[in-house]
């Protein structure tokens, strides 16, 4: 027994063969007709879930900001996975009114995803002919707007890569394990200006995994509990030019406040903390949407050693993507430093680290996770 | 060497189709909201602020500054030197990506919040690009 429902079902307004819409219009038209169905409007909902399209890019379409997404796309029997995880999430509060979608262009084939970039998609029709070359030339498209409205210089931008390698200097399992300086960054090669090589992530081969059981159980096993405290997630945009803001991200907002106050905790309690790091801007966004800096000023933060070995917020303590790892998806990497430190096992441990924070991000600027662990 | 035709070549859908139309006769083509007045943009039948399907094409100023960009350096087969890839505010609101041309793709030359102008590239026989230069007549 659970305390959910369904509300609302409908199909699309028609069935067959319907060269009239995209995939995507195909996910709208069977979302207003169910919507109405339940007599909901698009603003009562406050999770979405999907596969075979984004709920990223099906959010950002029918105008949604939710703070649950469930993208489990493991073949047909996907949508039933959706209500079920949708269940859980919604018995524990994670949010209120899921909307779970699928529209397939199977016959027409309009506008129908599954390469990504392909020439019908709105990324395909609006940003890759403009010439992106990947992550470097995108990810990277707001940080002259961060620049000039926050004062953010060059050499602050830098210092990013040269803390965390300062962490990397004392993991043995980092890529790179020697001191780099400002002038070393600011003299790299150029990548998409203003970007230069040492401000970008790796991209190596590896792997991680994590086994998540009962609290009640935690105990019963060779390692010490570490505690799932809180957790958020959010999406805003499948493209970056369509972010609200070029100086925020609202997925770092959304998942982040989310998973503190479902933690119960405040700044102060954070001992430790992780932060995605594809770019080095990523830690400057991190820290100020998620209030560990106030608006411009996380910059200064971290190139006065705040974040470095011994400074009050050790932050990306394995070195980060730009000096430990990033096979591509970095995430898991983050999660992984998270619990060493937590458990005690770090290479470069934080004297009795008890709450880490864990931020991910997805996409650019697209999607974000966030995880706080603890010991108790 | 560069090879312009490699260039991507949108394919519009049938929600898209009015932008690309528009283009093509040397239109910037935004939709606004008939209720709630929201300019929004990349394009769709509905409104992404208040989902009112009550929605009206209409041709943009073409006017907008430069909101933020990257002058990329890496290889891309449509290109044979670093070239701005931009995010251009028009005027009416809306933030699309773009191409800053005719001037030096350089941070000294692309200044933050210049003021641009949409000029338009054929690409091929269906497909119109908006590109952006800067403005002729600078407020």
């Amino acid at each position: 027994m659970t305390d959910v429902a369904i509300v609302g079902a409908a199909e699309t307004t028609e069935l067959g063969k319907i060269p009239g819409m995209s995939q995507l219009q195909l996910h709208a038209d069977a979302a207003f007709n169910t919507l109405a169905d339940a007599g909901l409007s698009v603003g009562d909902i406050d999770g979405v879930a999907t596969a075979g399209e984004s709920p990223t890019g099906v959010a950002h379409y029918l105008g949604i900001t939710p703070h649950w997404v469930d993208a489990t796309a493991v073949g047909g029997c996907s949508f039933m996975i959706h209500v079920r995880h949708a269940v859980a999430a919604i018995q524990s509060g994670q949010c209120e009114t899921v909307l779970i979608t699928h529209g397939e262009s199977g016959r027409s084939n309009i506008g129908r995803g599954g390469r990504p970039g392909g020439a019908a998609t709105l990324a395909g029709q609006f940003e890759m002919p403009y010439g992106p070359v990947g992550a470097p030339t995108l990810f990277t498209l707001p940080v002259l707007r961060y620049m000039k409205d926050f004062g953010l210089t060059h050499e602050q931008l830098a210092m990013v890569a040269v803390v965390q390698r300062q962490w990397a200097g004392l993991n043995p399992r980092a890529s790179f394990h020697d001191p780099i300086t400002v002038d070393d960054v600011l003299n790299s090669r150029m990548i998409a200006y203003p970007f230069h090589l040492l401000e970008c992530c790796l991209v190596t081969d590896g792997g991680g995994a994590l086994i998540l059981t009962a609290a009640e159980r935690a105990k019963n096993f060779p390692q010490p509990p570490v505690y799932i405290l809180g957790s958020g997630e959010s999406v805003e945009t499948p493209m970056i030019s369509q972010m609200q803001d070029l100086t925020s991200s609202r997925a770092f907002r959304v998942a982040g406040s989310r998973a503190m106050a479902d933690a119960g905790i405040n700044h102060a309690d954070v001992d430790h903390m992780m932060v995605y790091d594809a770019f080095a801007h990523l830690p400057i966004y991190g820290l100020e949407d998620l209030g560990f800096c106030q608006k411009g000023e996380a910059g200064s933060f971290i190139a006065e050693g705040n974040t470095a070995p011994g400074g009050c917020l050790p932050l990306n303590t394995n070195g980060g993507g730009l000096s430990f790892m990033h096979s591509g998806m970095y995430g898991m990497y983050a999660l992984q430093e998270s619990v060493r430190q937590i458990r005690g096992t770090a290479a470069a441990q934080v004297p009795d680290a008890q709450v880490s924070l864990c931020l991910g991000v997805g996409g650019m600027f697209g999607a974000s996770g966030c995880v706080v662990l603890g010991n108790t | 060497m560069a090879d312009p035709t490699s260039r991507p070549v949108p394919r519009p859908t049938p929600e898209t189709q009015h932008y690309w139309d528009g283009t093509k006769v040397g239109e910037l083509r935004l939709q606004r909201c008939d209720d709630c007045e929201e300019v929004y943009f990349p394009p769709r039948p509905f409104c992404p602020k208040c989902s009112s399907k009550s929605v009206t094409v209409f041709a943009a100023s073409g006017l907008g500054t430069l909101h933020s960009y990257v002058i990329n350096a890496r290889p891309h087969p449509a290109w044979a030197q670093p070239y701005s890839i931009a995010l251009v505010k028009l005027a009416e609101g809306p933030t699309l990506m773009s191409n800053v041309i005719g001037c030096p793709q350089t941070p000294e030359a692309l200044e933050l919040d210049m003021p641009l102008q949409v000029t338009f590239e054929e690409l091929t026989e269906t497909i119109t690009l908006p590109l952006f230069k800067p403005s002729e007549a600078r407020a």
